[in-house]
């Protein structure tokens, strides 16, 4: 990669992470407090699509 | 009370249409720019544009969600904000597509990237509408999640790590995932009720799904 692109990628990585900041820092003090059975209900679509992953890796690799 | 219960009643039926105004605006939108970023890729592949094109178009448009988004997306403005900035984005794509594509078994790794990013989209968007949880509490994980996969990612900018940016794809396929719970989630309870940030968020997580999807079925394919 060109190494201004490289640079230009940097500083608007730092920025994003600026602009994030604020949103990440509300949303870590203010998130509702998972109830029973809310984390499963996350975990197991997401492991699903790791499966499917998986599943698509062993299709290229064949 | 009888006046009471109507008024509920009432507020709560304007509440609802409200919200499927905002989720059935969302997806119009999505669908427009998905097909809208589509055709800029086919453009970017046909000219076979370089593969700094990518770097420089997503940069651009990174930068424009930072900063003209925001400012327009409660006008007009904001429609055509959305699509120079999906239709850059796509324009970015086709440039790393004519790459895959140049490679043996290139069509395949991005027909079943294509596919793959259709199905986790599709699939985790169904479960989300038709279970209509709140999955507001996965808020903090998600935001820091994001930035510490920022962080790995400005990194592996100058380290150029193989195993670092399969780390970081992985991440984010994980991590895109959850957001598209959490975005859906928020349309459906009232947390975003602008049609043109929440299709900026799906789109970007569609965009990052596809991109990672291409980059670990590439190395894998040993490509």
């Amino acid at each position: 990669m060109n190494i201004w692109l490289q640079i230009g990628m940097g500083i608007t990585l730092v920025l994003m992470l600026i602009y994030m900041y604020p949103a990440a820092k509300h949303w870590l003090e203010n998130s509702p407090k998972a109830e029973k059975g809310d984390w499963q209900a996350v975990i197991v679509p997401l492991l699903l699509v790791v499966g499917f992953v998986i599943l698509l890796i062993m299709l290229v690799k064949h | 009370m009888n006046n009471i219960y109507e008024q509920a009643v009432s507020r709560s039926s304007q509440q609802t249409f409200a919200t499927n105004k905002v989720i059935r605006n969302t997806y119009m939108l999505l669908s427009a720019t998905l097909l809208f970023s589509g055709l800029m890729a086919m453009l970017s592949v046909y000219l076979a544009v370089p593969f700094w094109t990518y770097t420089a178009s997503v940069l651009v448009a990174m930068l424009m969600g930072m900063f003209v988004l925001p400012r327009t997306a409660d006008s007009s403005a904001g429609l055509g904000v959305i699509f120079a900035i999906t239709g850059l984005m796509g324009f970015g794509l086709g440039a790393v597509i004519s790459l895959y594509l140049q490679l043996p078994n290139g069509p395949q790794t991005v027909a079943l990237a294509l596919g793959g990013t259709g199905v986790i989209f599709l699939g985790l968007s169904g479960y989300a509408l038709s279970s209509r949880r709140d999955f507001s509490f996965m808020g903090g994980f998600i935001f820091a999640g994001m930035m510490v996969l920022l962080v790995a990612m400005l990194a592996n900018i100058f380290l150029q790590i193989p195993a670092l940016q399969l780390a970081v794809a992985a991440g984010f396929i994980l991590l895109m995932s959850g957001f598209i719970l959490f975005q859906t989630s928020q349309m459906i309870h009232g947390g975003e009720t602008n049609y043109i940030h929440a299709t900026y968020g799906l789109y970007l997580s569609i965009f990052n799904i596809f991109i990672s999807l291409l980059q670990i079925l590439g190395i894998f394919g040993d490509e």
